[in-house]
């Protein structure tokens, strides 16, 4: 599905991957975890030919990235930023009909299936009660809701997050991720995320991949990942990982005191 | 009235737009020191387009007057009204930037170089229907839009924020040109003169002018309504119009060159008339909401009407002496946004 063939990035001098290599499966959850500056979302960016790698390519759906048009990509990936702006005087409907963007004639008129499919996005994500709300008059976790249901209106094959849940509280986290998880059971789609918070990113995905320092260090399922020594080193220690009772197969991840002893 | 109004609402809000345009221009086209009922000029305007005879009692100098003076005058201004709110539109929404006018990127200090030149080397040749003096002001707007773009280009990207400081930069050092030359004149006339091309005038409006400029301006008119809707899409940041397929390089340049196009035409046949570019888009944008696919069209009415009124009022307040149009859109304009402000309390962009 999509495919990372030794791909090398540096800004200026500073050189952010190192010969990355990853395969990401149909329908998988992959999130891509580590500490800040491990080159996550430069990954990701480079992943959906946002940014051009000096080194390698990228391979979707098996086609060289730049053989795409930007149109046909978009109408096969769709892309959640990271606290992604959206002019506040939009309404939701208006905000969420962007997505079908690159299915729309060059004048740019909706017809009537591009609105049901809108209306649909809109009710996967449980807004549809907000529909004439401005973006002014919505909450952050509704805001990304909104920036999903945009991406889903795309009807997209895979799916690209740049950590999403930033700055949600627990419940909208869980709620957001929910959704994701169930497109991918649901439609097959394509998951390709980044998190930070490894008990989100333990929970939610099919496969875990621990970058440090723009290299990948681990790439497994979160029982083999989160169960690995490296982790802790990754993380400098800073971390406790225990099994949950309740699901054996995702660990979970507690904070430690530092220099108590 | 919703901004979220649908579809209906918003075609009836043109309709009344467009309405209100045509009796501006019948109102307008009455006033002045020989005065025309409307109901006249009517009737003089039917008679002309259709050829029909419909016997009415008028003097033959109205003939004269509306067709050879009031009518190119009042068109001009619609058309220039048009380009200046509808270019307002384009570089507002292309900048994300609430400041943004028509002449954010050297349009207005390149054509004042131009038209200055021209005014001190007394340039009098003239091509197409345009004098010297428009001819100088165009390529001169024209060229600082290029010379602002290739500056502002950093590998294949041209950051909007790097595109602004260039245009302020080249703008200022046109405008000290224009001052210096204004400063050093020997003749007094021309100093005069420049100035009042500066303000803008429409008083030297003819139908060669009005004709000259339309190509260009409906070339403009042509892409902005194609690329309206993915103005919309450019008001998100560049990641994420890029992920909805669109080429925000390629969008962005096909933009700024027509809009420039279109506003350094009009510009050359009114000199610098401001307010009108920067408030319109956001009165517009205030009430009816920010889909740009109707932004533009509602614009370039109410821009349209608005400077025929300003245009009425300047050269009638004090006639026979006429004002700078400019006073009289800053005049009107300022007070009514101010209230649409303070009255809608929110965003306006």
């Amino acid at each position: 599905m999509i495919k990372i063939d030794k791909v090398s990035f540096s800004y200026g001098t500073r050189s952010v991957l190192h010969n990355v290599s990853l395969d990401i499966h149909k329908g998988e959850i992959v999130s891509l975890i580590g500490p800040n500056g491990a080159g996550k979302s430069t990954l990701l960016l480079i992943a959906m030919g946002l940014l051009s790698p000096q080194q390698g390519n990228i391979r979707v759906n098996n086609r060289l990235l730049k053989e795409w048009s930007s149109r046909d990509f978009a109408q096969y990936c769709a892309f959640v930023p990271q606290n992604p702006y959206l002019p506040p005087a939009f309404t939701i409907w208006e905000s969420v009909l962007l997505g079908r963007t690159p299915y729309l004639n060059f004048l740019g008129l909706a017809r009537k299936k591009d609105r049901e499919i809108v209306k649909q996005a809109l009710r996967w994500v449980e807004i549809e009660n907000l529909l004439h709300r401005k973006v002014s008059e919505i909450s952050g976790g509704e805001r990304q809701r909104v920036v999903l249901a945009r991406a889903l209106a795309q009807e997209p094959e895979c799916l690209f997050l740049d950590e999403p849940t930033n700055s949600l509280d627990v419940h909208h986290q869980v709620t957001l991720l929910s959704f994701i998880h169930r497109l991918a059971e649901e439609k097959q789609v394509t998951v390709f995320i980044v998190l930070h918070d490894l008990n989100l990113a333990s929970t939610f995905s099919d496969r875990l991949i621990l970058l440090e320092d723009g290299l990948v260090v681990l790439d497994g399922t979160p029982g083999q990942v989160m169960g690995n020594e490296k982790v802790l080193s990754v993380y400098r220690q800073s971390i406790t990982v225990f099994n949950r009772p309740d699901e054996e197969s995702r660990p979970a991840v507690l904070p430690v005191r530092m220099y108590d002893k | 009235m919703r901004s979220s109004g649908g579809v209906p609402v918003k075609i009836i809000s043109l309709i009344i737009a467009l309405f209100i345009l045509l009796c501006s221009i019948v109102l307008s086209s009455g006033m002045g020191a020989v005065h025309i009922p409307p109901l006249k000029v009517i009737s003089l305007l039917w008679q002309k387009i259709t050829g029909w005879n419909i016997h009415i009692d008028y003097p033959e100098s109205w003939n004269v007057i509306l067709f050879n003076i009031r009518l190119p005058r009042v068109l001009l201004g619609t058309l220039v009204g048009m380009t200046l709110a509808i270019a307002g539109v384009v570089f507002q929404a292309l900048f994300r930037n609430p400041l943004a006018d028509p002449y954010l990127i050297g349009v207005s200090s390149g054509a004042s170089f131009g038209a200055t030149i021209a005014i001190y080397l007394v340039w009098k040749f003239s091509w197409g229907g345009f004098n010297a003096i428009s001819i100088a002001a165009f390529f001169g707007a024209l060229l600082t839009m290029f010379t602002i773009y290739g500056l502002s280009r950093i590998g294949k990207r041209t950051p909007v924020t790097i595109l602004i400081l260039a245009g302020v930069a080249l703008g200022s050092l046109l405008t000290a040109g224009t001052t210096f030359l204004m400063f050093t004149a020997s003749d007094a006339y021309q100093t005069i003169h420049t100035l009042g091309w500066l303000f803008g005038s429409l008083s030297s409006a003819r139908w060669s002018e009005v004709t000259g400029i339309l190509p260009y301006l409906g070339i403009g008119f042509l892409f902005l309504g194609i690329f309206s809707h993915r103005l919309n899409i450019l008001q998100l940041d560049e990641h994420q119009a890029q992920a909805l397929g669109i080429n925000v390089e390629q969008t962005k340049l096909i933009l700024i060159f027509v809009t420039t196009l279109a506003t350094a035409a009009a510009v050359s046949v009114s000199g610098i008339i401001g307010f009108v570019g920067l408030i319109v888009p956001h009165i517009v944008r205030l009430i009816w909401g920010s889909d740009h696919r109707f932004l533009l069209p509602m614009s370039g009415l109410v821009g349209a009407a608005g400077l025929i009124l300003a245009d009425s009022l300047a050269r009638t307040i004090f006639a026979p002496r006429e004002l700078p149009i400019g006073i009289v859109t800053a005049l009107i304009g300022a007070p009514f946004f101010l209230y649409l402000l303070r009255k809608q309390k929110r965003d306006i962009m």
